[in-house]
Order: structure tokens, then sequence, then C-alpha cells
């Protein structure tokens, strides 16, 4: 158990170095002066040096990386441009707003996602089976910013159900819900039919099993086989695959938080970029990779939660 | 020397014309692959006989006949300048269509050939490459393309480069699978005991056997590949204005979208249309002709 | 008293190349407290006759004809949930793979209380019975193992839990489908002492299906020898072995690596393979395997009775009594 969870860390650790690695020579390599495009064009000699020298830009390439590797890896993640805050306060700030909106992008995969997924496997070859299957393939198919942005012109613009922009009053929990219905909405759609594919594919294999042809040849009840004995197996793949579609998730966060004006990473990274603010850019990006390592590493534990075989090999 | 091998039938021996004219009867059979293909050839239609399919300028600003709403005229409407939307729809056809099939190209091309190095060559390069690929591909593509820009301005190369960075890994993989597979294969052994260059033996035995199942995977990635470039002109990453993009049309509409909804539904068809179109081609395609990659996503 | 009774039963499932008759005029019965073995080759029919007894026949699966009496019941007229009713309680089974036939994500008690869930016990009886036949079968610290899981225990273990299951309700009739084909020969022989000291114990009849003869000659009171889905010779053990009256089941027995009284370089086989059932010819379906074969296996063929209880359908088998 010890040494799969150190060789599990160890990976991460790679994966986010790895990313420092790669985002430090990117902004390095960024054409000209990182000072000069910082401060836009009628800044003065005398402003770029001083932002030269305070952003540690005079130093020698490998003391530019060390600096930016060990801080980053103690949480300083410098200042940004603008405001001069550090840059690791204002991206957890808007963190919570991203998290938020992704947990309910994978509530609304989840709630909606598995049972039809499970319905259509076990209706196998039906039309309730086929029409599941071409749903699913469609709203795979079709962006998540297209869907953002039609959900708003009809929910919000047209009907007025729902409010279109920010994420609700803060303090105000039912607010705060109706704002996120949706842009979470738009985050998860396509999820709702990677996840029946999904679990309809595992659970047809499942269905297949000895052991579910012993628990017929017992006679239990039709729906405890289905849930209790196929589907606790079925949807294990499904938690390993949400792990891994994190990354999705966030970029259609980044559209919906756009779409939606909602605060959070997506839309802090979008307007660094349009304001050519690079350590903010590069600290989000950070926070990111670092998240969604994390997050893949929690898919992991709870795969292991779930599965008493891997619990034990653990 | 190594033609005395027996080989399987490769993919360039067995598509021949009469074959292609049987694939297709197989797909229209299908309900679904009929409507998929009736899409992308619509769409491919308007992209190719724009200048012929509408009387307007894609770029031709016209202050007077600014936001007017669909009509017999101006079929999807105008925008904000005073362009017809239905023209500068299909125009951005032309774009999506262009980036679709050169960054597939490329990506397929690259794919290929990093794909056979890694199944090919030395077992710590193959794990050092896996491990690139799989930390690509699983981050997320926003923050790539929005990286990329950051340092090399919002541009169609941009967008071509975070297609090709998002595509290869999956082709590569495929093709590293394929070729270790293979690699074991008897013909593939027969061929090395024979002498034959590990050149020769990559692009006679192991080639033609791993292209089609690429081809049919690089297939249903265009709707992908057409929701990279028009998510990044969306967000303003992509081809510059004026040029007509999905993406671009979209955005204009969505900065008007309580007075002028029509804009934001011009936009957001094709891209609805185009990325069903194709997928639902590329599902029946796969089901007709490689079962095996059913479980793939 | 027959428990289970079997009269020519039909089975056909629909294919692609048109229907496939797997079981042809099926007859047989289980009597009372008897162990009764099922031998034949894979693709006799074996697993198909398990599955139209359970009611449990794949979807393209049809009883074309024919009966399975038991309890008063024809099986083969039961509805779903009727048939539900008597799966577990009435008639249990034991499958081949000891690795697959437990949930691997339920616990071994928890799977043993749903066993029982039309019991009408409480929680903590229904445990308590699942303890006592889990001592009954050896399992060692009962009352820890239904905390656990199936992954941990060995492949002799999960058998035997996988028969505790099966006999957890007292049931009429065990099935036991090659339940010790996957097991090692010192685990084969235990298993096969445990069943029977259990069988007489319950009280319950057995149909033992297994390919191993020397299992069969061991364990059962009776048996049924099947090819291609036909029931080719049946009989009590010592009959069937004594006096094979079939050339197949003559064959089966020469070939067994037991029987071979001298050393052999090869054991011998029989040459060709079970006919496409597709399409059954009208006359002996072994026929075309038969060294014997005669112008009258071309005919259809009926059983014929050989002594009081022991019957062979084939034309040249003839009567000791």
């Amino acid at each position: 158990m010890f040494s799969y969870a150190l060789k599990r860390l160890g990976l991460s650790v790679a994966i986010v170095s790895l990313a420092m690695l790669l985002l430090f020579s990117m902004i390095y390599l960024v054409p000209g002066d990182p000072a000069a495009v910082a401060l836009g064009p009628r800044a003065t000699d005398a402003m770029r040096e001083a932002l030269r020298i305070k952003m540690g830009l005079d130093q020698p390439v490998w003391v530019q990386f060390w600096n930016f590797f060990t801080g980053a890896w103690t949480g300083d993640l410098g200042r940004e441009v603008l405001s001069d805050r550090p840059v690791a306060q204002v991206v957890m700030e808007q963190l919570p707003y991203t998290l938020a909106l992704i947990a309910g992008g994978i509530s609304w995969s989840v709630a909606i996602g598995i049972p039809l997924g499970c319905w259509a496997a076990v209706k196998r070859g039906s039309w309730a089976d086929r029409i599941v299957g071409v749903l699913s393939v469609a709203v795979i198919a079709v962006p998540s910013f297209v869907i953002a942005i039609y959900a708003l012109l009809v929910f919000a613009v047209s009907l007025r159900w729902l409010p279109a922009i920010g994420a609700g009053e803060p303090g105000d929990l039912g607010d705060q819900l109706t704002h996120l219905i949706l842009p979470s909405l738009a985050v998860g759609l396509g999820w709702i039919g990677y996840i029946a594919r999904m679990v309809r594919a595992s659970m047809l294999e499942v269905l297949e099993a000895q052991h579910i042809r012993t628990a017929r040849a017992f006679g239990l009840p039709e729906n405890l086989i289905t849930f209790r004995y196929a589907l606790t197996i079925a949807i294990l793949p499904t938690v390993t695959l949400l792990g891994v579609g994190i990354g999705q998730m966030l970029s259609s966060a980044v559209f919906a938080e756009i779409v939606f004006a909602r605060p959070g990473v997506g839309k802090l990274v979008y307007d660094a970029i349009l304001t050519r603010n690079y350590p903010l850019v590069t600290g989000a990006v950070l926070v990111t990779t670092v998240l969604f390592v994390l997050i893949n590493l929690l898919a992991d534990l709870i795969v292991g939660a779930l599965d008493p075989r891997v619990r034990s090999r653990l | 020397m190594s033609e005395a091998v027996s080989n399987p039938p490769s993919m360039a021996q067995r598509l021949r014309l009469g074959d292609i004219w049987k694939a297709t009867r197989r797909v229209l059979r299908e309900p679904l692959g009929a409507f998929g293909l009736i899409l992308v050839l619509v769409m491919i239609g308007g992209a190719v006989f724009a200048d012929w399919l509408t009387a307007y300028e894609p770029n031709k600003i016209s202050p007077r006949d600014r936001f007017q709403g669909p009509s017999l005229d101006h079929l999807l409407g105008t925008d904000h300048l005073g362009r017809d939307l239905f023209t500068r729809v299909l125009h951005g056809g032309r774009i999506a269509l262009w980036v679709a099939l050169f960054s597939t190209a490329i990506s397929l091309s690259i794919g290929i050939v990093l794909g056979l190095i890694a199944g090919y060559g030395p077992r710590w390069l193959d794990n050092l490459m896996l491990l690139l690929f799989d930390s690509i591909k699983s981050f997320p593509t926003v923050m790539l393309a929005l990286a990329l820009v950051t340092l090399a301005g919002p541009s169609l190369t941009a967008v071509v480069i975070v297609v090709v960075l998002v595509n290869v890994p999956g082709y590569a993989r495929i093709i590293r699978t394929q070729t270790l597979a293979l690699k074991e294969s008897e013909f593939v052994t027969a061929a090395q005991s024979m002498g034959a260059s590990s050149a020769r033996i990559l692009r006679v035995h192991v080639m033609p056997n791993v292209i089609g199942p690429l081809l049919i995977l690089a297939s249903m990635d265009i709707p992908v590949v057409i929701a990279i470039e028009a998510g990044m002109s969306f967000l303003g990453l992509g081809v510059r204005p004026p040029t007509p993009s999905w993406g671009a049309i979209l955005n204009d509409g969505f900065t008007a979208i309580r007075d002028t909804p029509w804009i934001a539904i011009a936009g957001g068809l094709p891209i609805i249309l185009t990325t069903l179109g194709f997928t639902f081609l590329g599902e029946t395609l796969r089901d007709v002709f490689d079962p095996r990659l059913k479980g793939r996503g | 008293m027959t428990v289970l009774s079997i009269t020519d039963l039909n089975v056909f499932f629909s294919t692609e190349g048109g229907d496939l008759h797997a079981l042809r005029d099926v007859s047989f019965d289980v009597p009372e407290r008897r162990i009764v073995g099922i031998v034949g080759e894979s693709g006799c029919g074996k697993s198909t006759l398990i599955n139209a007894i359970l009611g449990l026949l794949a979807d393209n699966g049809r009883v074309g004809g024919g009966g399975i009496h038991f309890e008063g019941h024809d099986l083969t007229r039961l509805g779903p949930k009727e048939m539900q009713a008597l799966r577990g309680p009435r008639i249990a089974t034991v499958f081949q793979d000891p690795m697959g036939a437990l949930n691997p994500v339920v616990s071994v008690g928890a799977q043993m209380r749903n066993i029982q869930y039309r019991s009408g016990l409480s929680r903590s009886e229904k445990d308590a019975k699942s303890v006592a036949i889990l001592q009954k079968v050896r399992i060692p610290d009962a009352g820890a193992a239904l905390a656990r899981y199936p992954h941990e225990f060995s492949g002799g273990m999960k058998q035997r839990i996988a028969i505790a299951m099966a006999l957890l309700m007292e049931p009429a009739l065990l099935i036991a489908d090659e339940p010790t084909t996957a097991l090692d020969a010192t685990l084969e022989v235990a298993t096969i002492e445990l069943l029977k000291e259990l069988q007489q114990d319950i009280g319950c009849s057995v149909l033992f299906i297994s390919h191993h003869l020397g299992v069969i000659a061991e364990l059962c009171d009776d048996v049924v020898v099947m090819y291609a889905g036909e029931v080719v010779e049946r009989g009590t053990t010592r009959q069937v072995f004594n006096n094979p009256g079939h050339p197949y089941a003559a064959r089966l027995l020469e070939c067994d690596p037991a029987r071979q009284s001298e050393r052999v370089r090869l054991l011998p086989t029989i040459p060709g393979e079970i006919p496409d059932l597709r399409h059954r010819p009208e006359g002996c379906i072994f026929a075309p395997r038969c060294d014997r074969r005669a112008p009258a296996c071309e005919a259809r063929q009926s059983e014929l009775p050989l002594q009081t209880g022991h019957m062979a359908r084939c034309a040249l088998a003839e009567a000791r009594s």
C-alpha cells in the first residue's frame, strides 16, 4: 500500500515539476522583454529597468528558474503586475468559484449519466437504448461553449427562468446555486453523454460475468443484481474517467465563466492574458495543474475505496 | 527478399473505387450515418461553393443594414457591421474545413512518426514518450491554448499548433500499440530474419497495417478540431477580425445577445450541425469497419 | 420419488445461420436423494441443459417442446417470477469457476444474507445460518469470514463458499456444473467428499455435470451420457461403466486416461468433430464418427432399453436381460 501511494505521489510531483519547467521556458521564450510587454508602449526605459530588476529578469536563466521553482513549491507564485498583490492569493480567491462550477458539472453528469447508462444497458437493443446512444454522442460532439451560449439565450435571455450573469450574492446559498445551474449544465452536459456510454459499456460487460449468472441462479431480485451486484463494479471505470476528464471540464469552465460572467480561475487567466499579466497567467495555470493532478489522485483513491480488490492491493 | 513473406492485405491494396462505393452504401444503410453524411456534404458544399451561393461579400461593411433580423434578403440576418451572416457562415466553413484538414494532416504525420519511434524504439524512450503523451493529453486544452497564445499571439497558426498538440498524443499512442503488436507478429519476425532494415520493415510491413484504424480515428477527431478552432476564435485567440469564423460570429452574437439573438444563433448553428454530422458519420464508419475500436473513449 | 424429470426436451437458438437445435429429445430423471452425473465433451449441450432447467436461457434461446418437471411444476411453462422463486430455495447451483462465481465487491456475509432475502429471518438469524453452513464446509473462523471479500480466499475455499451458498437454503436439487474442474487434484478429491457428505446431510438430489469420468464414477449413482445435444446413453453408473451400450459411451470410456491398463504413448481420441447443430442429420448423430456404422444408422434412433433403467440411443445396442 505504502509503496503504491509513494509511487503515485512521486509521479504527481514529477508532472507538476515538468509543468513548471514548461511554463518557465514558455515565459522565458516570449519574444520581447516581459517587462516591456507588461508595461505597454508608453513606459519609460527607467520604469522598464525597475520592473526588470523587480521581476528578477537581470539574473542568469538558471537562477531565475531556481527562484521560480523553489518559490512555486513553497506557494510563492510572485506578484501580479497590475495590483502588485501576491499571485497565489489572487488565484486562491477565484479557485472556489471554479471548483463549485466543476463540482456542479460532475453532479449533473453523474446524476443523469449513470442512471441513463444503466437503463440503456438493462434495456439493451431497445429503442430506449438507441435513443440514449444517439443523444450521448450528440451531447459529446457539441462544444460546451455553444451549449453555454444557447443555454444563456434560451433560459436566461428569452425565458428569464434563471439568472444570466455572476455567481450570486455572497452568503446567499440559494442564490449562488441558482446562478450555478446554467454554467454547470454547460460544463457537465457533454459528460452526461460520456458517462452514460461508459456505464452502459461496462454494465454490459459486468452483466455477462459469471457472478451475475450465479446471482440469477440464486433467484436474487433483478434490482438487487443491477444496482448492488453489477453497477458497483460498472461505475469504477467511470470514476477513473472523471478524474482524467477534469482537464476537459476545466477547459469548459473557462468558457462557462466567460459566457456567464462568473468569477473563477478560467476568467482570471483569460483576463490576465488580455492584459498581459504574465505572472498571473503562470500562477493560475500552475494552480490549475496542481488541482488537476490532485483530482486525479483523488479519483484513484475513490476507486480504491469502492473496490475491495484494489483496496487490499494498495 | 521480403516480398516472399506473406503480408496481410494492406489498406492501400484494399481501397479500390468499388470498395469505396460499397462502403458508402453500408454507411447510408444506417440512418444515423446517412444523416451525418448529408450534414457533412452540405457543410463542405457550402464552404466550397460559397462564392456562388450568396450575392454578398463576407467582409463588406454596410452600416445601413446593421442588426437586421433573418429575412429572405438575409437568411440568417446581419451583424453589427451590417455584414450578411449567411455569407459569413459559408466562408467561416472554409476556415473550419481548412483548419480541420490541414491540422489533422500535420497531427497524423507527427503522430505516426512519434508512434513508430515509441513502438519500435528502445524501452526507455517508449516509457518517456508515453509519460509525455499522457501529460499533454490530460492537460486542460484551453490552458494550453491560452499559454500558447501568450507566447505567439493570436493567429490561425496558434490554432493549428494547439490542435496538433492535442491530437498527436492520441494518434501516436494508437500507432505505438499497433506497432508493438505487429512487432511480435510472424511476418515482421520473418522479414527481420531475412535482414530487412528497420526502416523498410516499418514502411512495408507496419505502416500499411496501422493506417486504416488511424484514419477512422482521425475522422472521428474532426469535430474536436472544429470545436477547438471555433472555441479559440470565440475567445479571440484564433483568426483575427474581420476574417469570418464561426467562433468569431458566435462572439459577435454573444456581445449582443440580449438585443439581436440571431447573430449568436447563426454562429452556433453551423458548429452544432457540423460537429454532429462528422460525429455521426465517424461513429458509423467505425462501427461498420472497425468494431475493435468501439471501446475507445 | 423423482425430484426432477425431463421429458423429450428440445431447445433451439436462433442464429444468423438459421436455427440451432441445441438439445434434441433429452429425457432423464433425477430420483430423490440420488446423484446423477452428466458426462460429455465440451459443446455437448450440458450448459444449455442447466440454463434450460434454471430458466436462464439466453435471449435467442427457446424451449421447443418437451417438459422439465420439478415439484409439480413444468418449469418450461413457468413465468419469470415463479421461476425466480424456485431458484435458490428449491434449485441451487454451483458453477465451474470459483474465481468468477462470487461477486468481487460484495462481502461474503452480504452475499449470503442476500440469498436468504425471502426467508423472513432477521439479519442476525441469517448471519447465524451463514456461519453454520460455512463451518460445515470447513471455512476456518467462519464468523470473521462474513466480513471478508471473495478475493481474500483461496480458490478451494472460494469453491467451498460457493457450495455453502448453494446449500444455504437446503434446496431439493443441487446443480453442480463442473464444480471441481478448476481445482487441482487434491482439492478435487476433498471437494467431492465434502459434496457427498453434505448431500447426505441435507438429503437433496444432485445433478452433477463433469467431463471427468473418474469423478463421475466416484460420486454418482446414475449417469447420463450426452453427445451433440442428445442423450445417447443413461443408466446406473455401474451399468454404463461396465457395459456401455452406445459406441460413443464406449469410446469415451476407452479414452479416459485412468482406464488405460498399460502405459500408452498417445492417449486414444475419438476422430472427427461434433457436427454442425444447425443442420442435424436425420439419423444417428454419432454416425459420422462411429467405427461401427451400419445402414440402420441412417434412420432416426430411439432409446432402446438394455436393462431395467439402462438405455442407449443406438440401433446396434442389444438388450442384455
